[in-house]
């Protein structure tokens, strides 16, 4: 048989997904999603420093429908990789691994990343 | 460990493995997660605060010291952490080595490009450029 051809160990997609399964694999996209995300953190601290017209560039782009879409990506990204991040370390310190705490840490991780979301809008859009 | 074990005492001793690293990739992605936290809370509360400010407000906001310091931290924090979790994540999935070297090598560079630009902006602004 050519080693190309050799069967594996079960591909991922015979599984059925779980909430267990998607929030680790949603906690790595969202980690690549924030690291691109940055470049528009180092855009804005950029632009500041350069003067008033590249700042005008920056806040017109955030201002607008896209950019208030990749702005709500973006938070809700940050809001979910720092909720399940710290339901991480709490793995890291040895807690949490019964079946029934992962799946209620895993649901609360779900609820208050939403709930921040909002609540992170609901303040900006106050402010402005 | 066995008796019959190939590891040296001193091998053993230090725990480094084969990659002569131990557990430093580890570690040092908790420390900034850690440290992320916090960190990410502040900045996240401030600008959501400040939604949109002025280039005057955000010059005086960016640079008062007790900010531009803890940008400053939030900066280093976020791409050491952001490099090592893309790294472990081009190590898992991408296994043409030399796509995976020249991804790992893109990673490295373009993490410390963009946070030399973002530490520099804030020391313009915070020094009165």
């Amino acid at each position: 048989m050519n080693a190309d051809k050799r069967p594996l160990s079960p591909h991922l997609q015979v599984y059925k997904p779980q909430l267990t399964s998607v929030l680790s694999i949603s906690h790595r996209a969202t980690g690549v999603a924030l690291s691109v995300g940055t470049m528009l953190l180092v855009w804005w601290l950029f632009a500041a420093a350069s003067g008033p017209d590249a700042f005008a560039v920056v806040q017109g782009f955030l201002g607008s429908w896209f950019g208030y879409l990749v702005l709500f990506g973006f938070s809700y990204a940050l809001m979910y990789h720092l909720c399940n991040g710290i339901r991480h370390l709490f793995w890291d310190a040895g807690l949490g691994f019964e079946l029934e705490i992962v799946y209620k840490s895993g649901w609360a991780t779900v609820i208050a990343s939403a709930a921040l979301t909002v609540l992170t809008w609901l303040v900006a859009l106050a402010a402005l | 460990m066995t008796e019959n074990s190939m590891r040296t005492a001193l091998g053993r001793v230090r725990g480094l493995g084969s990659a002569k690293e131990g557990t430093h990739h580890w570690w040092m992605q908790r420390l900034t997660a850690i440290a992320l936290v916090p960190l990410v809370l502040w900045f996240v509360v401030s600008v959501t605060g400040l939604a949109g400010m002025s280039h005057a407000e955000a010059l005086a906001w960016i640079g008062s010291p007790a900010v531009a310091v803890t940008l400053l931290l939030l900066i280093v924090a976020t791409f050491y952490h952001a490099q090592l979790g893309m790294q472990v994540v081009i190590e898992d999935y991408v296994h043409d080595e030399v796509v995976k070297l020249a991804s790992l090598v893109a990673v490295k560079f373009i993490a410390i490009v963009l946070s030399v630009a973002a530490i520099f902006a804030v020391l313009k602004i915070a020094f009165g450029g």
